[in-house]
């Protein structure tokens, strides 16, 4: 079907592309669990205390962080157990992140970097607000559910 | 909306708007981004016969002389053998247009050409027409340094496009000097991030399997932080452009160029 409709619009095969690949991550995104909008939560002491769902999974959340579609998170940061997923250095090294900080430390940074240092480079996976030029298919939403957040502190908080 | 909420959304946004005008910075050393790429680009880009972007040179070459529009005028009745009259004229763009005293890039001067001198139709910003067109004239300073000018007029584009430089975008909400300013030579994934340099465009891109204009490029990275793309020529990408031209110094005009 998206196919067909690219052939149609031949005079745009470039355009066409990018908007069946922008369709497939906005239905993508719209039959996942990403398009909810975020919980509030509570800040104490450079933590976030408190689950925002279920118990973390560290098996999901591994999955998470090495997944090009949620998380990407080796984009940036190297992990002990990646299967050779090709590390980037933009951020620290995972190893041992799970002895370094406790449970709500991580939720924190993984939720909203910025809490911890407004110039951090790394995105907010759980905030929508404050964010500029958002394109159409990822606006009003968060870059992980509440359930993936708890998935990647689970696995975090295991790198010991 | 709960007190919490309101109060949460006032931070982010405190966070966001905290955005002082930046000062304009050019990487120090400056590097070229085939520097970055590896020994097979390397060799791809600077071998005339390997570089796929040649195909759309010879394109752009064989439509310098073909006549086109109601006046039936080619590229060449006017401005003769490019190799002489275009030489180096490709380093000083983007530059203010004295007839409308606004910016304009190298493909806004072909189709301006196009429409006041050929009569002719214009050509889509991505065509293949346009591209070889501009990838011949700009190869006419390849290896030139970039000589923009950023005065008079040109200053007000010049501090929009350093604006959007530093402006945060995006669902990821990174602006490009996070990567290419702040962060350059590291590694994002299997990439190490160059300094991001205009100066291969229009190129070819082994990821795009094709050539496209730096434009294009924008939109790529654009489209990776996962913020709005606008389209190829439009005014926001023109600031960019030349900011980046300034930022570029003194680089050598790489046109056509080869990236992964």
């Amino acid at each position: 079907m998206i196919q067909k409709q690219s052939q149609r619009r031949g005079s745009f095969p470039q355009r066409a592309a990018i908007t069946a690949a922008a369709w497939g991550i906005g239905l993508m995104a719209g039959a996942g669990v990403l398009a909810q909008t975020p919980q509030a939560y509570q800040v104490e002491q450079g933590e976030i205390r408190a689950a925002l769902a279920d118990a973390g999974d560290p098996v999901r959340g591994r999955a998470v962080v090495l997944s090009r579609e949620s998380g990407n998170c080796f984009l940036c940061h190297a992990f002990p157990d990646a299967d050779g997923a090709p590390p980037g250095n933009l951020g620290p090294e995972m190893s041992g992140v799970g002895a370094r900080m406790n449970a709500g430390q991580l939720r924190l940074r993984v939720v909203d970097s910025a809490r911890v240092n407004a110039q951090s480079i790394m995105p907010a996976y759980y905030r929508i607000e404050g964010l500029n030029r958002v394109a159409a298919a990822y606006r009003g939403k968060p870059l992980l559910s509440a359930q993936q957040v708890e998935d990647v502190v689970a696995y975090l908080a295991q790198l010991k | 909306m709960s007190l919490r909420r309101l109060s949460l959304g006032l931070f982010a946004a405190l966070v966001a708007g905290t955005a002082v005008a930046q000062t304009a910075v050019r990487p120090a050393p400056l590097k070229s981004g085939i520097e970055f790429t590896g020994a097979e680009v390397r060799a791809l880009q600077n071998d005339e016969f390997a570089n796929p972007a040649m195909l759309w040179v010879l394109r752009g070459t064989a439509l310098w002389t073909q006549p086109a529009g109601k006046d039936n005028r080619s590229c060449a009745s006017c401005h003769g053998d490019a190799t002489t009259g275009m030489k180096s004229v490709a380093t000083h763009y983007p530059q203010i247009d004295k007839s409308s005293g606004s910016l304009i890039n190298l493909e806004g001067r072909i189709q301006q050409c196009r429409e006041r001198r050929q009569n002719a139709s214009p050509l889509k910003y991505e065509s293949e027409e346009l591209l070889g067109l501009t990838a011949f004239v700009r190869m006419q300073s390849r290896g030139m340094p970039l000589a923009i000018s950023i005065d008079g007029p040109a200053r007000a584009y010049f501090e929009r496009g350093r604006d959007f430089y530093y402006k945060r975008v995006g669902q990821m909400n990174l602006a490009c000097a996070h990567c290419h300013q702040d962060n350059w030579g590291k590694k994002l994934g299997p990439e190490i991030i160059s300094q991001g340099h205009g100066n291969p465009y229009p190129g070819y891109r082994l990821e795009w399997q094709t050539m496209g204009s730096l434009h294009r490029r924008f939109r790529s990275c654009l489209s990776g932080v996962r913020a709005e793309m606008l389209p190829q020529g439009a005014p926001e990408y023109l600031d960019l452009e030349l900011y980046l031209a300034w930022r570029s110094g003194n680089l050598p005009v790489e046109t056509p160029g080869v990236r992964r």
